[in-house]
């Protein structure tokens, strides 16, 4: 009776922390993330595009994370999503609960890519991952992966005053 | 003296070897780092289709064009366009411009591209245009594609097939029916028509294609 008492409680405590709401997500079209790509104050910005679906990605995003955990003060990153619409809530969400991402996820859902796409970088060609570091006074695109020493040492030319 | 005269001449020889290689190097067109631009003859190529058979451009004779479709199973967006893409087969081989794919990712790292994968897919979906498979990954940088899905419009020409448009094949990946502006057919269409292209370069989030 103890026993079934005990596994009871668990079994409710693990169904209240699996059914746990998963933070929402912030879905904007390229208008809406354009504010994120030009801000223009003291800090310097680390903007990697992604996806769940995109191997490459998955495979540099702890370097990111590690970028953000190392320089809290003057670096902020922002992780702009591509996944599909229809993958927010089956993988998107689930990748950043279980992945506990500490930076800022953004999601970009703008199928008129031909649009936006040369608004990022005109030598961009459209494949992921890329990404933008910029501060008030240097900008600069990267159409490659990272490995953190890489990252780091990119990051450090914004840096230096 | 004879001996030294002869080593002379033998230097005057390399020299002028060496000059003739460099003037030839200096006046052939060598294919730019970023692969082929509008107005570029392309190559052709001989690669193995899904069915064992290895197809080349030439092979079409009477084609006045190529839809090249760079592709593969494991890209979501190319998923996404997979059934577009037969359709433009269905529309436009019949017109003179088949669709001719590349799978252009390494099998190895990407296992659910592999010849067994790739002619299940077409099995699956029903594709009657040839599925071919870059297998030495050499083809695909000389077009310059770095996604999938990427593609080039050819038209056949006395010189060999001319690049006539680089990009997407829509404006919206995510449902044909909300598409506003169908880049391949307008240009395909406009070709037909003898006219000028009028947006030859577009841009789409696609794959990296995987080395």
């Amino acid at each position: 009776m103890k026993y079934g008492l005990l596994t009871l409680t668990l079994f409710i405590f693990s169904c209240n922390t699996n059914q746990k709401e998963p933070a929402p997500l912030e879905i904007y079209d390229f208008t809406g993330i354009e504010p994120f790509l030009n801000r223009d104050d003291s800090k310097t910005y680390v903007v990697n595009f992604w996806a769940t679906w995109c191997a490459p990605c998955v495979k540099e995003l702890p370097h990111f994370e590690k970028i953000q955990k190392n320089y809290t003060d003057d670096v902020e990153v922002f992780l702009i999503s591509l996944d599909f619409p229809h993958q927010y809530k089956t993988k998107l969400q689930p990748f950043i609960q279980k992945h506990q991402l500490s930076s800022k996820v953004i999601v970009l859902d703008d199928p008129d890519m031909n649009a936006w796409i040369p608004k990022i970088d005109s030598d961009w060609g459209g494949a992921i991952p890329v990404t933008l570091i910029y501060n008030a006074s240097k900008r600069v695109f990267y159409n490659r992966t990272f490995t953190y020493k890489e990252l780091e040492s990119e990051l450090k030319t914004f840096l230096t005053p | 003296m004879r001996r030294s005269t002869s080593k002379f001449y033998h230097l005057k020889e390399i020299i002028l070897l060496l000059f003739v290689l460099f003037s030839t190097l200096a006046f052939t067109p060598i294919p730019t780092e970023n692969g082929y631009d509008i107005g570029d003859v392309v190559t052709d190529f001989k690669l193995e289709n899904i069915d064992g058979k290895f197809v080349s451009l030439s092979d079409f004779e009477t084609a006045k064009g190529f839809i090249v479709v760079f592709t593969c199973n494991t890209c979501p967006y190319a998923v996404l366009y997979e059934d577009r893409i037969e359709a433009l087969n269905k529309k436009y081989a019949k017109l003179g411009y088949p669709v001719i794919a590349i799978m252009p990712n390494n099998v190895t790292t990407k296992p659910g591209d592999s010849m067994e994968a790739m002619q299940q897919r077409a099995k699956e979906k029903g594709f009657t245009f040839p599925y071919l498979m870059d297998v030495d990954q050499l083809v695909y940088p000389q077009f310059g594609a770095t996604k999938t899905p990427h593609t080039y419009i050819l038209k056949s020409t006395k010189s060999g097939p001319v690049v006539q448009y680089i990009g997407a094949i829509d404006d919206n990946y995510s449902d044909p029916s909300l598409v506003k502006t169908y880049y391949v057919e307008n240009a395909v269409d406009t070709l037909l028509n003898g006219g000028l292209i009028e947006v030859s370069k577009t841009k789409a989030i696609g794959c990296s294609i995987k080395i």
